[in-house]
Parts: C-alpha cells; structure tokens; sequence
C-alpha cells in the first residue's frame, strides 16, 4: 500500500482548485508515474494527494479556430503522440513522446505531468519549447499564461504556486506553419531509460538559407533550455556544412551540464556538440533545405 | 476523512463492485482480493511490466495505477485470456514458440503482446516494431527472440 495520508479526489478544474486551498500539504496526482514512484520509494512530501486523474475537460487535444494547437495537460502520451493533429503539425512532439518510457508508461503518464514534475530530462519539454509552447494556468483568482521556457525555474521546481493548476499547453499556428523539426535522445538503452542528452531543432528554410532556428537541449542545464545566443548568431545565414559546425561550436556557451552519476560534464558536452550538429542537420532537410 | 471507497469495475467481462482503499493499487487488489495471482509484482516502479493488465484495452502497470482510478473502467487479465479451456492465440503461440522460461514476466508479456497484436491487427509489422511495442517488459532470463517471434506468430493469423 502507498502510504497516502490524505486524499481527495476533484471532478473539475475548479474543485482541484479548492481542494488545493484547503490543504496546503496536498500535491496533484495525474498519470501517477512520477508521484507513485516517490511514493514507493517513501518520499513523504506527496503522501496529501489531490487526486486529478479523472477530469474530463483536462484531457484533450484539439486545435482552435486560429489553427493554434492546444493539448490538455491531462493527455497521455500515447494520445498526443498518436493525434492525427499532432503528427500532422507538429509531429517533432511525437518523435520525443515515443521515446519516453515504453508503450504502459506512455499510456499512464499524461504530458502536463511530465513539464509539471520540472525535471531537466523531461522528454516532452525540448520539442515543447522549440515550438514556443505556452501554458495556461489557473487559481482562484483567473488565468494567466507564460511561455513553457520560462515555466522551470530549477530543478523540481516550476511556476506553479501551490493553488494553481496547469490547464492547457499551446502551440499556436505561426509558431509551427512553415516550421520542420527533428529530436533525438542520447540514453544508455533505448527504452525505459532517462536522458543523458535530449535535443529539439526547429528550422525554417527558405532559398536555402536558415530563416529561423530554435534549439533546445534536456539535461544539458538545470531545467530545459533554449540556445537563444546560438540562434540570434546564426539565423538568415545561407545553408552549409560551415554553418553546422557553427552551431555546434556557439552552443558550447549556451549549455552548462553538470557532472552526475549518468555521465560526466566532458561527455556530456560532447554529446551536446554532436547533437547540435545532427540534430539541425536532420531538421533542414526535414525542412526541404540541401547542404553541401 | 475516510481512506475507504466502493469501485464497480469489470474484470475478465465480469461486473465487481468491491470495497477498496485509496492506498491501494489495482496489483493489491486484483492479487488479494481477486486472486489473480497471474498478476506479479516486479519492480513495483513501472520498469518491468510483470504486472502489465489491459485497462480499457490498453496495456498499463498495475503496480502504478491506483485501484480506485479502475471505476467504471474494464479490466484484462492472464486469468480471462483463455475460453472453454482453449488459449488465446497470443498465448499459444507463446507455448508453440518456446517463449517462456522461468515465467515470471510470462502474463505481462502476454498482455502487453495482445494488446499490441489487437490494436494492429491486419497490419504488418516488423521485429524492429515488435521489439518497441514490448519495450515495457523485462525478462530477466533474456529470452527475447523467441518472445518476439510469438508475437510475429500470433500476427500472422490475424491477417
């Protein structure tokens, strides 16, 4: 048995809310893969749940009528990675979601749980960012929304005061329309494994030349990042091998990953690099683009 | 506040409505208060798929799933794959192959395995994908190969 000390189960946004106010030892449990774990392991921060798993209008995957993707944080992620509208659009998420666990992890665990637990390797994350996701999020008082980058503030630790509560994650339609991506996660197995490196690159080529590039790294900092000094640097430049080994270069300074028992700071780098350079590669040709 | 609920559920096609605790996860009840011993726990952390049931058809960790969350829900287990004393096909197919060895991954791998024939049924499928639909299993005696080439057995006569 998991030693749960209280627990209460909500129907509705709302009433999570509440439950939330009402009990300020209590945490969210959604898909349970994570907070389970802790559980088990007998981490006794999370034995108040608020039990969420269950609400309805959370788990969803639509697309509104300005043609900006929104996924309800309560979606698992085989559902996200299986949409017709995510792989149609951006079907980068997907290739991340389909390296996350294996098939009975990807059925339980739900994607706002994956950004809402804040750990540097959440596999959902780097597409995420690279795509300028936004997140919705809700208390009592209304609702505001940030930039999902912005969202990690350390490791375990988000923009989420206690009595708020994650409600949509959005990609809108001028940051994907026109856009090609590619992910690749370094691990040591390739399933059922944590990243040692993750990387996004989200591209837009036109003539021929780089007319925009986001890329973001899991693990490679704190939280998940951007390589905003990388992209400022490079974007509008004509495509080449050159380029490639530019980026590869300028990330070094983008990047601070730490030394752990996974993998030691010089490795890490050097998959960082590596990734930079294939990962971006493999997304300008996705994007239509040719480098000689 | 009380920690007890009543869950009405169906297991194997069959209507329960059973007492649970909040603290339980659908492994301890289906194990302890349902008998399906076929039902194991492993690594108790969602790593090894001993305990994989199929929960509306999809395949998930008992061990990780609260039994509460099971309401209203439909249950699969080894215990239910079989009819009038015939095997499924997945599980014949097992036995054909020679796919178990000391059988203690044996019911997670056949559930997992059924859900991933059934959900591509009359589609073809490779070793390669075969391999990734089973990822969530773990055999510790290693006998992959001859898991793998069950499970392509059980899809040939499906199409």
């Amino acid at each position: 048995m998991f030693n749960i000390k209280s627990y209460s189960r909500a129907d509705s946004i709302e009433e999570a809310i509440r439950l939330l106010g009402e009990n300020p030892e209590a945490h969210l449990i959604a898909g349970g893969t994570d907070v389970l774990v802790k559980l088990h392991k007998g981490k006794g921060q999370f034995d108040h749940l608020i039990d969420i798993h269950d609400i309805a209008e959370l788990n969803f995957i639509s697309q509104n009528d300005d043609g900006d993707l929104v996924i309800g944080p309560l979606a698992c992620f085989t559902h996200v990675a299986e949409s017709d509208l995510i792989r149609k659009h951006i079907p980068v998420l997907s290739e991340a979601i389909l390296t996350i666990g294996g098939p009975q992890v990807r059925n339980m665990a739900t994607i706002g749980g994956n950004l809402c637990n804040g750990v540097p390797s959440a596999d959902s994350a780097t597409p995420l960012i690279a795509l300028n996701a936004t997140v919705t999020i809700q208390s009592r008082d209304g609702s505001r929304q940030m930039p999902l980058e912005d969202f990690f503030l350390a490791p375990s630790r988000v923009a989420l005061d206690h009595h708020e509560i994650m409600t949509a994650i959005t990609v809108s339609r001028d940051n994907y329309a026109g856009y090609y991506g590619h992910f690749f996660k370094y691990a040591m197995r390739n399933a059922m494994d944590i990243a040692t490196i993750g990387c996004s690159a989200v591209c837009k080529v036109e003539d021929d030349v780089l007319t925009d590039l986001r890329l973001a790294y899991g693990v490679a900092a704190p939280v998940p990042i951007r390589c905003k000094d990388t992209e400022d640097k490079i974007r509008g430049r004509k495509l080449s091998s050159q380029l490639l080994d530019d980026i590869a270069k300028a990330v070094k300074d983008d990047v601070s990953p730490r030394t752990s028992w996974r993998a030691a700071k010089d490795f890490r780098l050097q998959i960082i690099t590596t990734l930079a350079h294939r990962v971006v590669k493999q997304a300008i040709l996705n994007a239509g683009g040719t480098i000689q | 506040m009380s920690l007890n609920r009543t869950i009405t559920f169906t297991v194997n096609g069959k209507k329960k409505e059973i007492a649970v605790d909040v603290r339980q996860s659908l492994l301890e009840v289906l194990r302890e208060q349902l008998g399906m011993i076929s039902v194991k726990q492993g690594c108790a952390v969602g790593e090894c798929g001993a305990c994989t049931v199929l929960i509306d058809d999809m395949p998930m960790d008992a061990c990780l799933y609260l039994a509460v969350w099971a309401d209203g829900r439909s249950i699969r287990t080894v215990e239910g794959e079989s009819k009038n004393g015939e095997l499924s096909k997945v599980q014949q197919a097992f036995v054909n192959e020679g796919a178990v060895q000391c059988g203690i991954c044996t019911p997670g791998f056949v559930m997992a395995a059924t859900a991933f024939v059934e959900k591509r049924k009359g589609k073809k499928v490779s070793r390669h994908e075969i391999r990734r639909g089973l990822a969530g299993n773990l055999c510790r005696c290693t006998g992959y190969d001859t898991i793998i080439s069950a499970v392509e057995k059980s899809m040939d006569d499906d199409t």
